[in-house]
């Protein structure tokens, strides 16, 4: 994943304030007295059996929030503007827009690679950056995949699961979404690597300070509607009560795949 | 010269009868891997990648009180699909568990927007979002309530769209559980005649609802370490093939690939299914619970928030079959009704389609397609449709449950029925 945005730590402090007010609208609720259940979790489960739901999970009751102030953010958010703009933009422009941001984020396949001592898919990822570069005109194009050299995703998350350390407790990110404490570490190293590869290449043109503030902003919203637009995900859309264990099973199982690749 | 032309009569209808009997080419042989793995991409009807949608919410009772757990279900949610000129209106409702837009869903609907139509699509009456936001009764199953609930929610979501759209004739159609549905609001609409559906088309439907069930809930062996070996078992060789495969798309090719390679054991694939219809099962179990206070898996009157952690329910709900759903929710919801009805009874009048089989016999306009191999059915069970139908059953040699909707020759004949004579 490639994260980006100059102007992420006041979006940050925004939604933060959303939320608070959104927690305050819940009013305590009135109970009746309460008979257990007629199937009790107590009598149909095991505890010593370890079910594939269960996860390492000890902010759940946070997460849940996060979770819950995500799915408002996307609703009211980003999809309407995602929406406006799969309007707006022809399909080949949309298509253009995403090569190009994933091949800026290859600098994160890149060094992460490196650091795993991957040598296929170290040269697999420079091979894709040399190509799509050149011959896919700065990466507006992706003709390395339609050659079979695909993308090969390593994050600084996977590098510290590879040399063995594990993913921790599950972390769901405002705004990002699922993660783990390691994979948010992995997250922040990688998005200091790829901001000062951006402003290095933003450097080459000498630009004015606010000609460069305006570009930076730009680029951090365009790219935060890309992502949204090629993540395929929609909230409550599963039809399951269960979307948060869902959700949660099928990250950290993903993830523990993802460290093995 | 007679001689001659005997032989040709011979050399023709030869080849005539030798390419019917090989017509039927839906690759996939075995009934478990064609629920699975549906159609394979080369096998696939031709059919549009976008399509003019418009994604639709509806409040259905304006006094119902959402509890916050659920506080996201508060609309039932709908599709339309739209012509920009006057077309027949297709209504297609969803299979057990499933939402307006499910991959089974989407197939339907890119086949009857070529074709012309518009379409509508209903998510299932036994789908969450249906139970909290839909239901009259809130406890689904019961095909003939239900299928009123459908009624009712078609009615009202026809008075929002009718001035936007240029419509025809009114069609119907639905998969699965959502066939037999289809077949009751048929039968609602012959009184009330809201709609007068010219046509109705049923895929695979259930003929007993409580027969299907009991199949698919016996598929996935019942014990804690069953289900949880066989989840860790399947995952794992899910992640050998991951972490192999230099670039992987989850998609029907997929699995196709993976069944090809692997050749799984029956045995295995019918876990598998019947692991998948526990999946959609435990959202119904559960939203029931919650929304009729039944005190069944979540303990009575306790309140839920957005926030409640509900893992110990998913594993509850993970142990408990249909039929314990019929047995300590569904029986007892009817039965505090009406004190005289028994089980049997219950099963015959409301979740069977033999309850209304004077109707389907004698209603030309309906017509049923459906597999010779379908697993939901009892042995036998596909000579209801024969005897009842005649020649409006179409049989298909294979396709398992619902897998071969997306074949050519599938989409093609469906397509036909509704197509107006003499229009192709």
């Amino acid at each position: 994943m490639i994260k980006c945005g100059t102007s992420f730590g006041k979006v940050f402090i925004l939604f933060a304030v959303i939320y608070t007010l959104n927690a305050c609208a819940t009013a305590p609720v009135k109970q009746e007295s309460i008979i257990p259940a007629k199937r009790p979790v107590s009598e149909i489960i095991r505890e010593d059996v370890v079910h594939p739901v269960d996860a390492y999970d000890p902010w759940e009751g946070f997460n849940r929030r996060i979770y819950k102030f995500n799915a408002k953010i996307d609703k009211y958010i980003f999809l309407p503007v995602v929406n406006v703009y799969e309007t707006i933009t022809p399909d080949f422009m949309e298509c253009g827009i995403s090569n190009f941001f994933l091949n800026l984020g290859e600098i994160t396949n890149l060094t992460n690679s490196i650091l795993q001592l991957k040598s296929e898919s170290t040269l697999k990822t420079a091979e894709r950056i040399v190509i799509n570069t050149t011959v896919g005109i700065g990466g507006l194009f992706d003709p390395s995949t339609s050659m079979g050299i695909y993308r090969q995703d390593e994050d600084f998350g996977q590098t510290l699961g590879h040399y063995g350390l594990k993913a921790g407790p599950y972390l769901v990110l405002p705004v990002f979404g699922p993660s783990s404490l390691r994979d948010a570490a992995g997250l922040t190293v990688d998005f200091a690597l790829y901001n000062a590869m951006f402003s290095a290449i933003v450097n080459e043109f000498n630009m004015d300070s606010s000609d460069e503030d305006l570009l930076n902003a730009g680029v951090t919203i365009l790219l935060s509607i890309d992502i949204r637009h090629r993540t395929k995900f929609r909230y409550y859309e599963t039809g399951s009560p269960f979307e948060y264990e869902w959700v949660r099973k099928l990250y950290l199982q993903k993830r523990e795949m993802d460290v093995l690749r | 010269m007679r001689n001659f032309i005997l032989f040709l009569l011979i050399l023709v209808s030869a080849i005539y009868f030798q390419a019917k009997s090989e017509a039927y080419d839906y690759p996939l042989l075995n009934e478990y891997a064609a629920t699975i793995i549906g159609t394979p991409e080369e096998y696939k009807a031709m059919l549009p990648d976008n399509i003019r949608i418009r994604n639709m919410k509806l409040t259905v009772f304006r006094d119902r009180e959402i509890p916050e757990v659920f506080w996201y279900e508060d609309k039932l949610r709908y599709s339309l699909v739209y012509q920009k000129v006057k077309a027949p209106l297709i209504w297609i409702i969803a299979g057990t568990g499933a939402g307006y837009n499910a991959s089974k869903m989407q197939i339907l609907q890119k086949a009857f927007f070529q074709a012309g139509f518009h379409v509508i699509s209903l998510t299932s009456p036994t789908h969450p979002n249906f139970i909290v936001s839909a239901s009259s009764t809130m406890v689904p199953g019961h095909i003939v309530n239900d299928s009123k609930d459908l009624y009712h929610v078609m009615e009202l979501i026809w008075e929002k769209v009718k001035d936007s759209i240029d419509v025809s004739e009114f069609f119907l159609t639905g998969y699965s559980l959502g066939a037999a549905q289809a077949a009751f609001v048929s039968k609602i609409d012959e009184d009330k005649r809201s709609f007068n559906f010219r046509k109705v088309y049923m895929i695979n439907p259930p003929v007993n609802l409580y027969n299907s069930v009991y199949i698919l809930d016996h598929m996935l062996k019942d014990t804690i370490e069953d289900i949880n070996s066989f989840w860790t078992k399947m995952t794992s060789k899910f992640a050998e093939e991951y972490v192999e495969a230099d670039f992987i798309e989850f998609n029907n090719e997929f699995f196709y690939n993976i069944y090809k390679k692997k050749n799984p054991p029956e045995e295995k694939m019918e876990a598998l299914i019947g692991l998948s219809f526990r999946i959609s099962s435990m959202n119904m179990f559960f939203a029931t619970d919650v929304m009729t206070n039944a005190g069944y898996i979540i303990p009575k009157n306790l309140v839920l928030t957005s926030y409640s952690s509900l893992t110990d329910y998913f594993k509850v709900c993970g142990r408990t079959t249909f039929t314990d759903y019929f047995n300590d929710i569904f029986y007892p919801y009817y039965h505090s009704a009406q004190p005289d009805l028994t089980k049997k009874s219950l099963i015959s009048t409301s979740m069977s389609l033999k309850s209304i089989e004077d109707y389907l016999k004698n209603a030309k306009k309906i017509r049923v397609a459906h597999n010779k191999d379908d697993i939901i059915l009892k042995t036998g069970e596909i000579d209801f449709f024969r005897r009842v139908f005649g020649d409006r059953a179409k049989i298909y040699p294979r396709g398992g449950h619902c897998g071969n909707m997306a074949y050519k020759d599938n989409i093609a004949y469906m397509i036909d029925f509704f197509k107006p004579e003499g229009v192709r």
